[in-house]
């Protein structure tokens, strides 16, 4: 048993798990308070987690095991990664459950249930030490999502339905195929086991391609994107939440966890077609970003910009870049909530996400164009927000690597705020255009209470990252040292200046590489 | 000679033998009013049979196995379990026919009847170790299908469902015969270990011809691509229930039966079957794939869909190791839960007059009008297409292992790739009953019974199966041992 003395991973699979059972036999009206206490409680199981997880002590805690299955077993634990990742889960759950709360009419039972069962996946994933149990979590997530989208969306939403699940099943399946491989050349399916194996080679170019295809889809890196902007556009402003806050992560997750720590050489090998993807990716989805007259879908193209600097962090092999490239994830996932619940709230009062139908919000919503404008300086990267911490880890980490990953992936910042400001150019500035518009109401309590902790975390991240990275800290350097014998030299050499003195002698200490 | 050791070994047969006889004269005494009485006793046989099977699977002084009647005939774990999917199978379509039937009062006690001498010859073509007794065993159960399938006569559909099945199974009987026939000329014997010894020092080339001929005639009966040709219109056109048997107990059967041919009788010459069971296996999951897409009709889908499994199953054989042997039981009992409950599903599809409702497009928004049977067949798909954590995953979960274990990558690369194009055909019927505006033609269920099975099958492929897998996997890894026996 673990050090709380009960299975708190397993009670925190099990409370949505159970609830959305119930959900689907109350009345609408009940299913919506089920699922906010079951989310709720399970923040709070969450909070304590977060409370008792010991940084700098075992590298994987809260571990549980039951051999209740065949070939594979109930394995859960987690580390600082998985803990950061699931926070992210269960704080935006009930965020999503809120904003649900009046868009969604019809079925709402069904539609609760299907949230929780998000739910239980996504904590399931980051919290799997069992490779066969984590492919099972990840995959498991198509079925509730190809109904959210295809029940609850917008118009086109069965081709983006269609779309996402095939692309997502096929990017997946040959993953399955190398984990089979895996488990027989290591003889275990224990995922900390296999991220100590040294496997052949000549067999991880193949192992990793495999892993490559099911994450790249997942993040999504170009030019395996297209689903994205057409599932976000079409998903319920909930669905477009959790799709991007959460579930993007597990590509990215998917790569700590599996690509860099179990094929390090492979990964170096392949570095250079991670880096040349990432970079087409955040020049050419930045500019596509530009040119949106669709809210959603500008925010959609960001969101695979933001997510190459990711890639690009984790591919950098160093600190920084790995650390920046977590920060960008937890980031991502707030600010990216945040702003698709912005684009919800006037999308429930004006029924369009054309851009050119608004315009004057900050006349008569001058609170809705605050937290808006806070959101989008998070996103372009603003010092002080979220956002900023990451992106700048990121670049320092690849411009070890090479100099023109950096180079090019920086104008990603530039275009980033172009794109941003002249959407809130559009949105919340000029004159109201029309009498419709003119009559919106400012946000009403519920939407306070949806943004305000999103906003109030996204500052507390950019002002004292620390409490976030500390407990990934060790994991990182766990990942780093595994990967230090194949670090790739990089182009640019670049030495520490001679200021350490002014740093703390930790931080200065992992400065040096 | 010990004919009491033999008896007991075949009971399972002589049981429903002896019953199938008495019943036979209690429905031609008793006329269409004991339909109802001969359908009871028929399932209190399957039962009986049951019984004794699972006796013959747990019992551990039966743990070895044992010949009888001279070699012709063997019983042992692979076949007890072989036959207690098929008596499963039958007794569940036993159970939802009266319902069908009674509409247009059609309802004859020859069906249970039928059904019982279909599977006596599926019982004698599982535990067969000879190439007679797999004739008359497979004989046995396809001329019972036959007559099952035209079985509703005045209707042209069934009729030429029958007429077709007929003509066609009695062309792949001839193809089988032939082959045996060259085996039997080349290698001087007709039981399985015989011939295996025989082949022991290589396969000449008129045996060779024995082979094909011999693994294209039992394709034809799994309906494997490219012998595949009558399943969609048979499966459309046979009463439900009957295709709801069709597509259960006589593929296990046969599925058991190619099993025990290539691996007991064609054991040491592997690599001569192998690469036609990888072109059959492939040939089947992407045919049964993309044929599939353009179908209308839910039968017809099915049929594809069991064509696609098929497929999958024998990825398992083409390892021709234990574990992938232990994979295609593994998958079978899967499938079998899988099929039947769809089929039951769409029997349960009538309208408001009680006419049997085919059409995939009729279903529109099932999900609103009867979320319980609607649930119930997403699960079925989203099973049948192996999406985890239904349970369907766990059947392609085992066979894909077992291939990359015995070292066909590339096979099962491309046959996983191939399952997505499978996918996109059973994301369709649940797109059509959940994101559709409701057509409101299907009418409430009418029969407990049927709500029964099917709660009963979905919760086995609900991701509770997966607690299942522990008690599964040592019978699944026992049968596969039995069938190695000689190895």
């Amino acid at each position: 048993m673990n050090e709380l003395g009960f299975p708190i991973l397993s009670l925190m699979l099990a409370v949505p798990m159970a609830a959305a059972v119930a959900c689907l036999f109350v009345s609408a009206n009940a299913a919506r308070w089920i699922a906010l206490l079951a989310t709720l409680v399970d923040l709070a199981l969450g909070i304590v987690l977060w409370m008792n997880f010991d940084i700098g002590g075992a590298q994987w805690q809260f571990v549980e095991k039951a051999a209740l299955f065949d070939r594979f077993s109930w394995a859960l634990g987690i580390d600082g990664i998985a803990l950061m990742l699931i926070m992210l889960s269960v704080f935006l759950m009930p965020i999503c459950i809120g904003a649900s709360w009046e868009a969604i009419e019809t079925r709402v039972g069904e539609y609760m249930a299907a949230f929780l069962l998000m739910e239980v996946l996504m904590i399931g994933v980051f919290a799997a030490q069992d490779i066969f149990l984590f492919y099972i979590f990840f995959e498991a997530g198509l079925i509730p999502m190809y109904l959210i989208i295809g029940i609850w969306g917008g118009a086109n939403r069965i081709y983006a339905s269609y779309k996402f699940f095939l692309f997502t099943l096929l990017g997946s399946v040959l993953m399955l195929i190398a984990m089979f491989w895996m488990v027989n050349e290591a003889g275990t399916s224990d995922i900390p086991t296999l991220m100590a194996y040294d496997f052949p080679v000549e067999a991880q170019a193949w192992l990793w391609l495999a892993f490559f295809a099911s994450f790249a889809v997942k993040m999504p890196m170009w030019p395996v994107h297209t689903w994205l902007p057409d599932a976000h556009v079409q998903a319920p402003t909930a669905g477009s939440v959790i799709l991007a806050g959460v579930l993007l992560k597990m590509g990215g997750y998917g790569f700590i966890r599996f690509s860099l720590p179990m094929f390090p050489e492979a990964s170096v090998d392949y570095m250079w077609l991670v880096l040349a993807l990432s970079m087409v990716a955040v020049v050419y989805t930045s500019l596509i970003a530009l040119v949106q007259s669709d809210m959603k879908k500008l925010i959609a193209y960001s969101s695979v910009a933001h997510m190459a600097i990711v890639t690009v962090g984790l591919f950098a092999f160093n600190r920084q870049g790995l650390e920046g490239a977590l920060v960008v994830m937890l980031s991502h996932g707030l600010v990216s909530g945040a702003l698709f619940l912005c684009v919800g709230v006037i999308y429930d009062r004006l029924h369009t996400r054309e851009i050119d139908r608004y315009g004057g919000l900050s006349i008569n919503m001058p609170r809705y164009a605050l937290l808006f404008l806070l959101f989008t300086m998070a996103s372009i990267g603003l010092p002080g927000t979220s956002g900023f911490v990451g992106e700048f880890l990121s670049l320092v980490g690849v411009y070890e690597v090479s100099s023109w990953a950096a180079i090019v992936c920086t104008t990603g910042i530039i275009l980033g705020a172009a794109y941003m400001l002249y959407l809130y150019r559009r949105v919340a500035y000029g004159v109201i255009k029309s009498d419709d518009v003119a009559a919106m109401p400012d946000l009403n309590k519920r939407e306070i209470a949806l943004l305000l902790p999103i906003a109030l975390v996204v500052l507390w991240m950019g002002v004292y990252p620390e409490s976030f990275m500390a407990p990934m800290r060790k994991d990182v350097g766990a990942l780093e040292a595994r990967l230090a014998s194949v670090k790739p030299a990089g182009d640019a050499q670049v030495k520490m200046g001679k200021a350490p003195a002014l740093m703390p002698a930790a931080h200065a200490e992992e400065g040096h590489h | 000679m010990n004919y009491e050791l033999w008896f007991q070994l075949a009971s399972p047969e002589i049981v429903l033998s002896l019953s199938s006889l008495v019943l036979l004269l209690i429905a031609a005494w008793g006329g269409v009013q004991s339909s109802r009485l001969v359908s009871v006793l028929t399932v209190v046989a399957l039962f009986g049979a049951l019984a004794l099977s699972f006796n013959f699977l747990l019992n551990p002084s039966f743990a070895e196995g044992a010949d009888a009647f001279y070699g012709q005939y063997r019983m042992d774990r692979f076949a007890s379990l072989s036959k207690i999917l098929v008596f499963l199978s039958a007794i569940g379509c036993i159970i939802v026919a009266p319902k069908f039937f009674a509409r247009g009062n059609l309802m004859r006690p020859e069906y249970p009847i039928l059904i019982l001498f279909a599977s006596i010859g599926m019982g004698l073509m599982v535990s067969a170790v000879d190439l007679l007794t797999l004739y008359v065993g497979l004989e046995m159960q396809s001329l019972a299908a036959y007559v099952l399938a035209s079985f509703l006569r005045s209707d042209d559909r069934s009729a030429e469902a029958g007429l077709k099945y007929f003509v066609l199974g009695a062309l792949a009987s001839g193809i089988l015969l032939f082959g045996m026939s060259l085996l039997y000329g080349f290698t001087g014997t007709t039981s399985f270990i015989g011939i295996q010894t025989a082949f022991a020092d290589g396969v000449s080339t008129g045996a060779l011809f024995g082979i094909v001929f011999v693994l294209s005639g039992l394709a034809f009966k799994i309906s494997a691509v490219p012998f595949h040709m009558w399943t969609p219109d048979v499966y459309e056109g046979a009463p439900t229930p009957v295709t709801t048997f069709f597509a259960t107990a006589p593929k296990v059967a046969a599925m058991a039966l190619t099993m025990r041919v290539a691996i007991e009788a064609f054991g040491g010459q592997q690599a001569v079957w192998q690469q036609i069971v990888i072109f059959v296996a492939l040939a089947s999951i992407i045919l049964g794939g993309v044929a599939a897409i353009g179908q209308t009709n839910i039968k017809r889908l099915l049929a594809y869909s069991s064509i696609n499994n098929v497929g999958f199953i024998l990825i398992g054989l083409a390892t021709g190791t234990e574990a992938g042997a232990s994979a295609m039981m593994t998958y079978l009992i899967i499938y079998v839960a899988m099929t039947l409950g769809s089929f039951i599903c769409v029997l349960d599809l009538n309208d408001r007059e009680g006419r049997p409702v085919e059409e995939i497009a009729k279903l529109a928004g099932l999900s609103k009008t009867r979320p319980g049977l609607a649930a119930a067949l997403a699960v079925f798909m989203f099973s049948l297409a192996g999406i985890p954590p239904l349970f369907g995953f766990w059947g392609k979960f085992v066979v894909f292992d077992a291939a990359v274990a015995a070292g066909l990558i590339p096979l099962a690369a491309i046959g996983i790739a191939a399952s997505v194009i499978g996918a996109f055909y059973y994301l369709k019927v649940v797109k059509v009953m959940y994101f559709d505006e409701p057509a409101d033609v299907i009418a409430p269920s009418d029969s407990t019974a049927r709500m029964a099975l099917v709660t009963l099958t979905a919760l086995f492929v609900s991701p509770l199966g997966y607690f299942a897998t522990l008690a599964l996997s040592p019978v699944t890894a026992g049968a596969a041992k039995a069938l190695f026996w000689a190895a």
